[in-house]
């Protein structure tokens, strides 16, 4: 076997490996986009729940909370990022990324100072290499993100929301978010949102007037544990669609790799092909032009 | 109005059971409630503690919540746990 046969051979094994590993990990994805759907599915009838039920309160008193009236004067904004722990899920991560750089230039334009709260490998090695602050950072459940998470983190953001921006070097006047949203199976889009202070969003509350309810013990106490539960609920339901936009972002960034890798051993075939076929017509020649050698040879003789 | 209670307990990760009920207790900050069919609208802070749910077949359930909230309007009563089992 010629040279020039043996290095496409050789480079065709390993896209092949490569294909291997890319049709794997596209398939896993695959499985785990279904799983991440149905987490956000069975969490929304405890957020919606939450929602009517702030909603309830939110309408039926007029007590002031610390998460939702706006500081008069702010000085500070807490952003947090929801990116992957892993790599090989095409821009999923970077287009995170970038839509938080974007919504902390719209805050440092208002004349706010930023904090960055990073979920994710990705994020905090992306603000390390730059040495950018981070203020608080979470990694390891990107893809399985589970309540307790949410409420760790939600936690860290809440207590910096209620300590003084002026006092404290940890407070902050406002909290975004900025998480993937998972629209389909083919497009998922990264958004910034204002979480805190809070405004009591109605898009899940059903229609029609709520009726009077009785609050136990009192409007205030119910509404001092139901918001935090709220922020938490929101951050839950931010991770978990980030979640399965990440499945779904590497199982199209792994379909295209296995189609590339499809696409690469194809031309590589061909090209052994040709130079198979090439070595053997040089073999016949070389044959043929030895053989009439001595053929002329033998009859110059006589 | 239906005789019955229609009852959702749910936590953040699911929904951890649903059904008809015929009566529900539970312990606020105030005090035990005790829910039946036709009660006044109410929504209320659940100490950690159990839920006993007389479930409409006679049977009963009882679930452990922690850090929850109780909402009752319409004979629909949902029970929100932070954890439940």
């Amino acid at each position: 076997m010629g040279a020039q046969l043996r290095i496409y051979r050789r480079r065709m094994r390993s896209v092949k490996a490569t294909k291997k590993i890319t049709k794997a990990m596209e398939l896993i994805s695959a499985s785990r986009i279904l799983k991440a759907q149905q987490r956000v599915a069975a969490s929304s009838p405890y957020a919606n729940e939450l929602t009517r039920a702030v909603t309830a309160v939110a309408s039926f008193s007029s007590t002031n909370h610390p998460l939702t009236t706006p500081s008069e004067s702010p000085r500070r904004a807490a952003v947090l990022i929801i990116t992957a722990d892993r790599g090989m899920a095409g821009a999923y991560s970077n287009a995170a990324i970038k839509e938080g750089d974007q919504l902390v230039t719209a805050i440092r334009e208002r004349g706010l100072s930023t904090e960055a709260y990073l979920v994710g490998r990705k994020a905090v090695n992306y603000y390390r290499f730059r040495s950018r602050k981070i203020s608080g950072s979470w990694t390891g459940f990107s893809d399985n993100p589970t309540y307790a998470h949410a409420k760790e983190i939600s936690e860290a953001l809440i207590a910096a929301f209620i300590s003084d921006s002026i006092t404290s070097d940890t407070g902050v006047d406002e909290l975004h978010i900025v998480y993937t949203q998972f629209k389909s199976m083919i497009s998922q889009e990264p958004e910034a949102r204002r979480m805190l202070p809070l405004e009591v969003v109605e898009s899940e509350a059903p229609a029609g007037l709520l009726p009077m309810y009785e609050f136990e013990p009192n409007p205030g106490e119910v509404l001092n544990s139901l918001l935090p539960r709220y922020v938490e609920a929101r951050v839950f339901n931010a991770m978990l669609q980030s979640a399965a936009s990440e499945h779904a972002a590497r199982r199209r960034a792994m379909k295209s790799a296995t189609d590339n890798a499809d696409e690469l051993i194809k031309s590589l075939t061909r090209l052994a092909n040709a130079a198979r076929q090439a070595e053997i017509t040089q073999e016949i020649s070389e044959i043929v032009g030895g053989a009439d050698a001595l053929a002329s040879a033998s009859a110059g003789s006589e | 109005m239906s005789t019955n209670l229609t009852v959702e307990v749910v936590s953040p990760e699911k929904r951890v059971w649903s059904g008809e009920a015929k009566m529900i207790s539970a312990r606020t900050l105030e005090g035990d409630i005790g829910v039946l069919p036709g009660h006044a609208p109410l929504l209320g802070v659940l100490v950690d503690g159990q839920v006993t749910i007389q479930v409409a077949d006679g049977t009963s359930q009882e679930f452990k919540i922690h850090g929850g909230f109780i909402s009752v309007s319409n004979n629909r009563v949902s029970i929100l746990g932070e954890s439940t089992d």
